[in-house]
């Protein structure tokens, strides 16, 4: 074995490692950025009114946003979305910590199979999680007051998980935001840890 | 030399008369067609499109002051400042009442003349904009933040507020001058005693530079002359103000003669800076007088009335320098500096011509003492050692000149109804404008500033006629937006106002509108009677008088349901309005109320007090279209006899 291969794989240890520490920090920054946006258009909101989703909050472009939604949707008698009794955004923040925490574990043993396994994770509960918003958009947009000032047979409010949606007079816009970015570019880089990673085997 | 003056005062008399009589519709100025200048494209602003400037008109006696758009000529706001505006609950409301209160009592109107812009190194900020009240002498503030009136101050040894309330430089001082002489202090006595017992009293306003906040820092008290019109130095002349008077004759009856007597009058010009010295020396005299001075606090949302008892006041025979007259032709109206502050334009509304003084040749008379006279100790300066030049422009009654940002200056004519525009320094006419009818001031934005915006002029009009549509007898006044972009005045658009402008403001919209607010945060809320969410709307009983505690948000009150009232209790209504969005005020109007309404917006609290005398069920219901169901936002309060036993009981949805 030549010194230049042995120096070589050297790095590409060190690498890995430090692709791995910058997937954990990109993961991190979903506690300061939203994961996704929902914008409502209608002739009265020019600008748009829109809803930011952190892992653990609802926040919009004022203070008053959520409850200007509120306002609007109790109209056609959805519930209010009250962030306090949305039991994900007081959990979800535990989860991320617990996969950053596995992250700092894989940088330790520094082993090929453990990267992969935490980019599957990763992408596992992102699934996951984008099931479960699916889910409470179902129930926000079909489970209807039936005292609702305005019903409109047949008609349901929920909110499209990805894309444009006409819902009455108003249009709805939903995209991930840049937390969700952010996870993203945690997987990739994630990956590229366990790709430049070599299994010692094939190095010696 | 009587004979000839009275001779005079015929001529001027056949020229007025001939003005009147000579109203007949006139044919539109040819340079006004819409087609050969394209003037219709320079006041077109597109739907969802905004206007360049606003334009802050006062609304004369309406008591208020109106906003516009230029140079589309769109009514923007009203905004309720002397007078009470029923619309708003203005001066209706517990919250605004004390705005109005003064030392006569509540006084629900006034005649609001010259609104001016606070400025920062000479030129509009866009912070706030102060009006004048001249028939109680006040003051008053506006924020820009959020256009209400948020202060008024009373002034003392006053009689019709006019020249005011003009600012300095950095706003250091707003000021005001009394037009008519009144015995100082107040007593009974004679008005034939008037050169005897009546007094001039010039007040100088001072303003916190971070709150806005006014004082009667100190006054100057004059002869009893009339001090009709004012303006602050700027630049060179920074630390002196000027003011025109008429009457130094110092008539008491038939003063459209005995005013008119003299070939001059004065502008007196005051040394601000030296007062501030001789304040600070302890020259001034405590004198007691009783005044009010109210604010409004915004995160109150409720304005508190407190009472002066005393007013500092230099007396210029003690205080040497404090004040010179500068001799003026005939009754001198306007009084305007030029952007460098050299020039001292007086327009003598009785005369042809306009007397321009230096402010360098002003200095070096005092220095010279080139004085003609001194009257009660202030020196009056020779005329011809302070005169810069004369404009004679053929016009006849010259009232008020702004400038452009290219060195000339616009002078209105009431008298042969025109504007007209020349050089400051060389007094050149270069050009003039018809007005119609009879103009009286104009607005250049920035234009009375050091750093004049320029682009349009705005002539405001006395006398309307044919203009419009009629409307029988009583018609608005009109306003005239002309191009000054030009080397020739374009007249571009005209359009009525609101009551009687008299001066007017204009700043770039770009200097306000980022600071204009959309609503006020609930959580900044702190008024007494302030409630926060429904589920803490209540009602609380004190002997016969109960604070309702309520709310609204779309589309409904909380409580909109209330029992236990008897008659003749005072109910107070305290709304808070919950939303925090744009442009969703509600209103709150009860069956009987013999006040008004309240209009309530996003954030604020707002108090209705209400006297139901007789039993029955009476209902309320929101009077600002809010919302889809903005219909169906309503309420019932149930009033009881007197002697009744119906405990007091509130809900919303369903009964407690």
């Amino acid at each position: 074995m030549k010194a230049g291969t042995v120096k070589f794989s050297k790095q590409m240890n060190y690498l890995s490692r430090i692709l791995m520490f910058l997937a954990l920090i990109f993961l991190a920054l979903v506690y300061f950025f939203p994961i996704w946006s929902i914008t409502l258009l209608a002739p009265q909101y020019p600008s748009g009114i829109t809803m930011y989703i952190w892992i653990n909050k609802i926040t919009g472009d004022t203070p008053g946003t959520l409850q200007n939604i509120n306002i609007l949707n109790h109209y056609v008698g959805m519930q209010m979305i009250e962030p306090d009794s949305i039991p994900e955004l007081q959990y979800f923040k535990f989860i991320v910590g617990a996969v950053i925490f596995l992250g700092f574990i894989s940088i330790v043993l520094n082993k090929k199979w453990i990267y992969l396994t935490w980019v599957a994770l990763v992408l596992f509960l992102s699934v996951l999680a984008v099931y479960d918003f699916y889910l409470w958009e179902y129930d926000y947009g079909h489970n209807l007051s039936p005292h609702a000032a305005i019903k409109v047979p047949g008609m349901a409010y929920q909110p499209p998980l990805f894309g444009k949606k006409t819902l009455l007079n108003f249009v709805a816009i939903s995209y991930p935001y840049l937390g969700s970015f952010f996870i993203g570019a945690s997987v990739v880089i994630a990956f590229l840890a366990f790709w430049f990673k070599k299994q010692k085997q094939i190095i010696s | 030399m009587m004979k000839m003056k009275n001779l005079t005062l015929i001529g001027w008399g056949f020229v007025i008369l001939s003005m009147v009589s000579a109203c007949a519709p006139k044919s539109a100025d040819q340079d006004s067609s819409p087609f050969s200048n394209d003037v219709a494209a320079k006041v077109y602003v597109a739907p969802g499109q905004h206007d360049e400037f606003y334009a802050f008109l006062s609304g004369g006696f309406s008591g208020q002051m109106s906003v516009y758009g230029l140079p589309s000529g769109r009514l923007l706001k009203v905004i309720p400042v002397f007078s009470v505006d029923a619309e708003k609950g203005y001066g209706f409301n517990e919250e605004t009442k004390p705005l109005l209160q003064t030392s006569y009592g509540f006084v629900p109107w006034d005649d609001a003349h010259h609104p001016e812009l606070s400025q920062t190194n000479g030129v509009p900020d866009g912070r706030w904009i102060f009006i004048n009240g001249n028939n109680t002498p006040r003051v008053a503030r506006v924020d820009l933040s959020f256009f209400e009136t948020v202060e008024i101050i009373e002034l003392p040894n006053s009689g019709g507020n006019h020249s005011s309330p003009f600012t300095t430089e950095n706003t250091e001082y707003v000021v005001a001058g009394t037009r008519f002489g009144v015995p100082v202090p107040q007593k009974d006595v004679s008005v034939e005693s008037y050169k005897e017992n009546f007094k001039g009293a010039l007040s100088f306003i001072s303003c916190d530079a971070a709150s806005g906040r006014m004082a009667v820092a100190f006054q100057v008290l004059l002869p009893a002359f009339n001090y009709d019109l004012a303006h602050c130095g700027k630049g060179a002349s920074h630390g002196w103000t000027f003011f025109t008077c008429y009457n130094t004759e110092e008539g008491n009856t038939l003063l459209e003669a005995n005013a008119s007597q003299y070939d001059k009058d004065f502008i007196a010009a005051v040394n601000w800076k030296k007062a501030e010295e001789y304040v600070k020396n302890g020259k001034a005299h405590d004198f007691p007088t009783s005044y009010y001075h109210n604010v409004y606090d915004d995160n109150m949302h409720t304005a508190t009335a407190t009472q002066v008892k005393t007013v500092k006041v230099l007396i210029p025979s003690e205080c040497p320098g404090l004040v010179y007259y500068l001799p003026t032709p005939k009754s001198p109206h306007g009084v305007d500096v030029d952007p460098t502050g050299e020039y001292i334009v007086g327009a003598g509304k009785l005369s042809a011509d306009m007397s321009v003084h230096s402010f360098s040749k002003m200095l070096k008379a005092i220095e010279d003492k080139a004085f003609e006279k001194e009257i009660v100790g202030i020196p009056v300066l020779n005329y011809e050692a302070i005169l810069a030049g004369v404009v004679s422009s053929g016009g006849l009654g010259p009232l008020h000149t702004e400038f452009d940002a290219n060195g000339n200056a616009y002078t209105t004519f009431f008298i042969t109804s025109e504007v007209v525009k020349w050089k400051v320094g060389t007094w050149e006419v270069l050009d003039r404008a018809p007005c119609y009818y009879s103009v009286g001031h104009l607005m250049i934005p920035g234009g009375d500033s050091r750093k004049p915006f320029g682009k349009y002029m705005l002539a405001m009009n006395k006398i309307t006629k044919d203009r419009y549509l009629p409307t029988g007898p009583e018609l608005n006044q009109s306003a005239q937006l002309y191009d000054i972009s030009g080397d020739k005045i374009q007249l571009l658009l005209d359009f009525p106002t609101v009551g009687e402008p008299h001066y007017a403001q204009g700043i770039p919209a770009d200097l306000v509108k980022p600071k204009s607010r959309q609503f006020f945060n609930l959580s900044e809320n702190t008024h007494p009677y302030v409630t926060k969410s429904e589920d803490v709307a209540k009602i609380v009983r004190e002997g016969n008088t109960l604070h309702v505690y309520m709310t609204t948000i779309r589309s409904h009150f909380s409580p909109d349901n209330i029992e236990g009232i008897k008659a003749g209790d005072k109910v107070y209504f305290h709304v808070t309005n919950l939303e925090q969005d744009w442009d969703v005020p509600h209103g709150f109007g009860i069956m009987g109320a013999t006040n008004a309404e309240l209009l309530i917006m996003p954030g604020q609290t707002e108090t209705l007090l209400w006297e139901p005398k007789t039993e029955g069920v009476y209902p309320f219901y929101c009077t600002d279209f809010c919302s889809a169901l903005h219909q169906e936002m309503q309420g019932y309060a149930r009033v009881s006899a007197k002697n009744s036993n119906m405990a007091l009981k509130w809900w919303t949805g369903s009964a407690k």
